[in-house]
């Protein structure tokens, strides 16, 4: 890990110069712009949330006699009717994991002022996240017509809905509001705001590529998460 | 890596180390989804998933979030906190096989 050189001040790398960024008398953080040091702060804060729901997952699944349904059963999919385990999971993975390939890219055409290639990356993103939430919507639809409910299921503990709906229902809300702001962000880098410096409506603050980077940031704790979700719900 | 002035902020990287780092998560999660299609069983597949899940999360961590490049002050501000984390999910296995071993005592045995 490198702490970069700012202009007038320089940090000795590692804790020596964590101590002075952090005890100095002025702003912590030198150097990192704030929109993106408070989008970092929210993502801790939710990171705890999501931690919170899997842990008490963890807590209802241990403590339960009752076997928990198979997961790659009950998520298995017909595929020239061969049932395939998991099969919609695995390619919901491969779509977010894709989508945050582009964003990281958006991120990067940002910085070199490339307007279009970041625009079209930013789009590319917000389809793949789109994509997400239609393949979930149908993994919900497909669920809920097998009889899984909240208090209960044909396959096993009747925990096991409760989980289900809550975790990936609140992964895929965090998806659904990333993607209506990557496509706002996609108009925002095509109509050049970020180029012109024009302001936004929620702030003040010149526009500048370091929204798209913060932007990113978020749309990777979105997959960060599912990459938690995938291992513990889906494979454990 | 050495870059980063004031006016050019947070530096353009090459294109190569995000291609690779998209790369290996795909033969990543491809591995995580084998643990199931082989049907691993026992430690063997949760060691295993665990062990693709916290390297995905990782170099999603460093790379693609630019942790590996970020300040020090905000890497520590970040990461400690997980520690809490790690404590609570110790707790909760606790409590969980207590919670477990309780109901069936009382599920077998009968309260007084």
């Amino acid at each position: 890990m490198s702490d970069p050189n700012i202009d007038g001040l320089n940090l000795k790398p590692g804790f020596k110069g964590m101590a002075e960024d952090t005890g100095s008398d002025q702003t912590m953080f030198k150097g990192v712009h704030w929109g993106k040091a408070m989008m970092w702060i929210f993502l801790l804060s939710d990171t705890f949330v999501f931690s919170c729901f899997l842990i008490s997952y963890m807590k209802g699944r241990a403590s339960t006699p009752v076997d928990w349904p198979n997961t790659s059963e009950v998520f298995s999919l017909d595929a020239f009717g061969v049932p395939v385990p998991l099969l919609l999971i695995a390619i919901m993975t491969f779509v977010l994991i894709t989508s945050s390939g582009t964003m990281a890219l958006a991120v990067k055409y940002g910085y070199e002022k490339n307007r279009k290639m970041c625009g079209w990356l930013v789009l590319l993103t917000a389809i793949g996240g789109l994509t997400f939430v239609g393949m979930q919507v149908y993994e919900w639809s497909k669920l809920i017509h097998e009889g899984v409910r909240p208090w209960g299921n044909p396959f096993g503990a009747p925990q096991f809905g409760s989980f289900f709906f809550m975790i990936t229902g609140f992964h895929g809300f965090h998806v659904s509001i990333g993607v209506i702001f990557l496509f706002i962000y996609a108009y925002k880098v095509f109509a050049g705001h970020y180029d012109t410096q024009k302001r936004g409506w929620f702030t003040t603050m010149k526009g500048d590529y370091v929204e798209i980077e913060i932007l990113g940031l978020y749309w990777h704790f979105v997959d960060l998460v599912w990459v938690f979700i995938f291992a513990f719900f889906y494979l454990w | 890596m050495d870059e980063t002035k004031k006016d050019d902020q947070s530096s353009t990287h090459k294109i190569g180390i995000y291609l690779w780092i998209w790369g290996l998560l795909f033969v990543l999660s491809f591995f995580s989804y084998m643990v199931d299609w082989y049907q691993f069983q026992g430690m063997l597949r949760w060691s295993l998933i665990l062990f693709f899940m916290f390297l995905k999360a990782g170099l999603i961590m460093a790379f693609f979030m630019h942790l590996f490049w970020e300040r020090y002050a905000l890497v520590n501000v970040l990461l400690w906190p997980m520690t809490a984390i790690a404590c609570f999910v110790v707790l909760m296995v606790a409590e969980g096989k207590y919670t477990l071993f309780s109901r069936l005592f009382y599920f077998f045995v009968g309260g007084v």
